[in-house]
């Protein structure tokens, strides 16, 4: 019999989706109710993972489902995203009418999805959380129906992930073909020797994912997506699915392809120092907020990747020391772009921002600190970020990579200190509203006060990311 | 433990900042702000003021040393001060007053932001002038950026959009490299403690590279010919308050950071590298001087001339000589007094006038007598006359460079009168000349606030000019020890085959 109370926190997550299925079918216009219930749920799901023995290291399912201190940090990560998304965003979903049963149910849904992808040890357990998340994910993304661009979008997303996911499975076979077995585990202890077909897998799988994380040059989708999905779900994409394909990322390298690192070594560099720098450059034009987040966090996941480029489990914390500020930073982001509205119209241009200063300081300061952190300037979080992936990196002397990643950073500094700028220096216009809901008050507070504070401890993050155990 | 000074130091502009930031502001408050961060930066003046007589003058070792573990296992943060880095603190914590003071005159708005911008600028300022971690150093060292990016881009003139960005984008290149440096030498060595590194060393066959890297980011902070482009725009469109600071503390981060880090750490490679240094001090020194006499606009002439002079300042820390190092402590401290001065003597008449073209004035000696006065002693002071602190300055980094190479020490002594040619030359063609524009003649003289700053200035140039030897008794021992320790004097004698 299998321990079934270590994935309670799935099940519960399970049952809530179809029980808010009925009870937002039956009850009329109960959007509103199902969308606080999906919060508190989250909240809920929260704590059962954190009352979870911590010291179980365990595997179910006949060792295809892992409970391990990776997958627990990363679930809390994903939870705690989507509580504060699901707050940051409730008044948007109500004034861009997409404030349907099915929004909150879906965005349940693909959150299951992504646990048990960073639950999976096992190509099959893997592809089905895969699919679970993306299934959701391109529903969310053309959620605005009669928004032209939010359609677009969404089809646009549905056909180049349905074209990575199928470039994924057939990856897994190849590897299960070289391997004979779909167990991450078996197939590291069946893959000492190098042949030609698990090569191809290997790069099949890796391209896949990099799909999946937006990185150069599978990262088209990207831009477009991000633009044109509401941006409820805008900020939805920007944070959790980067968790969950981190974690499988850090999975497949560290524990089936661990002994193959010179064979991924390269692809993962040239994916890094690729995402890194067209980031960089492609944002410098951009007119419109989403589109310019968009390119950044391509940009962002290149560092992500450069910390698991070095192969080493130092390299992989500092991935995820950098992806849990890079989560902090884009939701006091996106908390900022949802204050930007006026007369029951939110505004996401550049230009828009023009002058803010002068009528909403504090909100300008919020702005100001969340951009120098991005760009990576001390002593903000973000900084702090890319310093941990650079020390990883330079102890495996990859200083080639080390140092265009640094220019990057400069050449990327450029298009924050233009928003900046814009904020800062230009003349003012017209006022926003005010008035915002607790929740999203709470959220950009909190996300910046951690970004400016970050420095006073940054031992904590560090000291509960150096206990988990990569491999 | 005892009383934690240099923390009180860094933190107290920061609380002062944090407290004007959260005291609600309407317009008849402002004042109330602007006597809370002339209260602070006081307080911090005279806390440095106790720091300077306490602190012992003959003992070698870093003293008031915090240590606090910050990330663990890693780096640690641990400030301390040595008998060099006191003086820039000091220097520091007397210059930012005089800023506030100025700012009634030069801020016409959001002034709350302004004094929080200066007061979080001088929290970075010290921290960069007393941390003993080279993570901690660079965190302080890159984070002032943000307030002078501000402070240039929204109270600066009109390119200000401009000027700001080439400020940040310049210092933030030069400094990715230093970062790459530091995280490498945490791999060489296993600790990025300045103490403990001055004590293991740093093996030769690493230190060209990494002398290289920190000069990347200390070359463009300094400036050096020929990546200084961009402290003539900073100084040209930045307000007053922002040039000031910029000139009299922010460029002395370099050659601080020449004399702690590139002498300290790498002495081998300083030594490989004193000809491109040279070089580059005397094109400094040559080419910027010459450009100075030809500019039109008063700050730009200014900037122009800080690059000459700090031109001096990179030549004498690389003669590794005694006199030469102690020379250019000497000439930072001095060109910050005389810097901070004549860029408050250009917005005194820029503030009456609105234009800072050099020929819209003259004939200022009979409007204006009191300023033409303190005018005098800045422009002698800034041409290094006798008398002067930056005479005492000028004069050791020459004696150094003798000693070491006479071509060298005579190249740099024309600057010396270049450098008296173009201050002259804008002191006669402002104060002295024919009154012939008609606003000129309205221009009234010095304001009492502004009379008070201008003296407060005046005073130590020439005390320092006539009595240089509290300053000299402070560098000293801390000075004598680098070149001891490092054996520069062996490493130089080696290199001319005595």
């Amino acid at each position: 019999m299998e321990n079934l109370q270590l994935i309670i926190p799935e099940l519960f997550i399970s049952i809530m989706i179809m029980f808010l299925l009925i009870f937002g079918v039956f009850k009329r216009n109960s959007s509103q109710l199902v969308y606080n219930l999906t919060t508190v749920i989250l909240v809920a799901a929260l704590v059962l993972i954190i009352n979870l023995d911590t010291q179980i290291q365990s595997s179910l399912f006949n060792n295809s489902y892992n409970i391990d201190s990776l997958a627990r940090f990363m679930k809390i990560l994903l939870i705690l995203s989507g509580i504060f998304v699901m707050l940051s965003s409730s008044k948007y979903v109500q004034i861009s009418k997409i404030n349907k049963i099915e929004y909150p149910i879906l965005i349940l849904c693909s959150i299951l999805g992504m646990m048990v992808m960073i639950s999976s040890n096992d190509l099959i357990v893997f592809y089905m959380g895969l699919e679970l998340q993306s299934l959701a994910l391109y529903v969310l993304a053309s959620f605005n129906r009669d928004n032209l661009l939010s359609t677009e979008s969404g089809l646009k997303y549905f056909v180049l992930s349905a074209l990575s996911s199928g470039l994924l499975l057939y990856g897994c076979s190849l590897i299960y073909g070289f391997s004979e077995t779909t167990n991450f585990n078996q197939i590291m202890i069946n893959t000492k020797e190098i042949e030609y077909g698990l090569t191809f897998g290997i790069v099949f799988i890796l391209v896949g994912l990099a799909f999946k994380i937006s990185a150069v040059p599978f990262h088209m989708w990207a831009p477009d997506v991000y633009q044109g999905s509401p941006t409820s779900v805008t900020v939805f994409f920007a944070l959790l699915p980067k968790i969950a394909a981190l974690t499988v990322f850090i999975r497949f390298l560290y524990i089936p392809f661990y002994e193959l690192g010179d064979q991924w070594q390269m692809i993962i560099i040239f994916l890094s120092i690729a995402s890194m720098v067209f980031g960089a450059v492609a944002a410098i034009g951009q007119k419109n907020l989403k589109r310019l987040i968009a390119y950044s966090s391509i940009s962002h996941m290149g560092y992500a990747l450069a910390g698991l480029s070095t192969g080493t489990t130092q390299g992989a914390q500092s991935s995820i020391t950098y992806i849990t500020i890079y989560l902090v930073m884009n939701l006091a982001f996106f908390s900022c772009l949802f204050m930007l509205k006026r007369n029951d119209e939110y505004y996401e241009n550049i230009d828009d921002l023009s002058g803010l200063s002068k009528n909403h300081p504090l909100l300008s300061l919020s702005l100001l600190v969340v951009l120098f952190s991005l760009a990576g300037i001390p002593p903000l979080a973000g900084f702090f970020a890319k310093f941990y992936i650079f020390v990883a990196v330079i102890n495996e002397k990859m200083y080639f990579l080390a140092i265009v990643g640094l220019l990057a950073t400069v050449i990327a500094a450029f298009y924050y200190l233009r928003i900046i700028k814009i904020i800062y220096f230009d003349p003012e216009k017209e006022k926003f509203e005010p008035k915002h809901n607790l929740g999203l008050k709470f959220t950009l507070v909190a996300s910046t006060f951690f970004i400016l504070a970050y420095f006073i401890y940054p031992s904590g993050i560090v000291d509960i990311i150096s206990q988990i155990n990569i491999n | 433990m005892n009383f934690p000074i240099l923390s009180s130091l860094i933190l107290l502009p920061t609380i002062g900042a944090l407290f004007i930031f959260f005291v609600r502001s309407s317009n008849s408050q402002y004042q109330s702000s602007k006597y809370v961060a002339l209260f602070i930066t006081l307080a911090n003046f005279f806390l440095s003021l106790y720091l300077w007589i306490v602190f012992d003058k003959s003992i070698v070792d870093f003293q008031f040393v915090e240590e606090r573990e910050w990330i663990s296992g890693f780096v640690n943060y641990k400030v301390g001060v040595d008998g060099i880095s006191i003086l820039f603190i000091l220097l520091t914590t007397f210059i930012t007053p005089i800023c506030v003071i100025t700012v009634n005159a030069t801020i016409k708005n959001r002034l709350k932001d302004f004094l929080i911008a200066i007061l979080i600028l001088e929290t970075f300022m010290i921290g960069v002038f007393c941390s003993l971690d080279l993570v901690v150093f660079y965190l302080f060292f890159e984070a002032g950026l943000i307030p002078m990016f501000l402070i240039i881009g929204i109270w600066g003139g009109e390119r200000r959009v401009y000027s700001a960005f080439k400020f940040f984008l310049y210092t933030l290149l030069g400094s990715v490299l230093m970062l790459v440096a530091i995280i490498s030498i945490y791999w060489i060595t296993g600790t990025t403690d300045v103490i403990k590194l001055y004590e293991l060393g740093i093996d030769v066959k690493y230190q060209n590279l990494l002398w290289l890297a920190f000069f990347s980011s200390f070359a463009v902070k300094t400036p050096m010919w020929p990546v200084h482009t961009w402290l003539p725009d900073a100084h040209v469109e930045a307000p007053t308050a922002g040039s000031v600071l910029l000139a009299a503390i922010l460029l002395k981060m370099a050659g601080y950071g020449f004399i702690r880090f590139s002498l300290g750490l790498f002495p081998d490679a300083s030594l490989y590298f004193v000809p491109l240094v040279y070089t580059l001090s005397l094109i400094a020194i040559i080419y910027t001087s010459l450009v100075a006499l030809m500019q039109e606009d008063m700050k730009k002439l200014i900037a122009y001339s800080s690059v000459a002079h700090m031109g001096f300042v990179t030549l004498g820390i690389f003669t590794m000589t005694q006199q030469g190092i102690e020379g250019s402590i000497f000439q930072m401290i001095s060109h910050g007094l005389v810097s901070a001065a004549l860029f408050l003597c250009v917005g005194v008449v820029y503030d009456r006038l609105h234009t800072r073209l050099i020929n819209r004035y003259g004939g200022l000696v009979s409007i204006m007598p009191k300023y033409a006065i303190v005018f005098m002693v800045f422009t002698l002071g800034a041409l290094g006359l006798p008398g002067t602190s930056g005479f005492i300055g000028e004069f050791l980094v020459l004696m150094g460079a003798f000693k070491k190479n006479i071509l060298v020490a005579t190249i740099a002594s024309l600057g010396v009168i270049l450098g008296a040619a173009y201050m002259l030359w804008l002191y006669k063609r402002i104060i002295f000349g024919k009154l012939i524009n008609e606003d000129v003649k309205k221009m009234f003289d010095l304001k009492r606030f502004e009379i008070v700053t201008l003296w407060l200035l005046v005073l130590p140039i020439i005390f320092f000019g006539f009595y240089p030897e509290p300053l000299i008794n402070s560098i000293e021992v801390s000075v004598a020890n680098m070149i001891d320790m490092n054996d520069l004097d062996k490493i130089n004698k080696l290199a001319l085959g005595e």
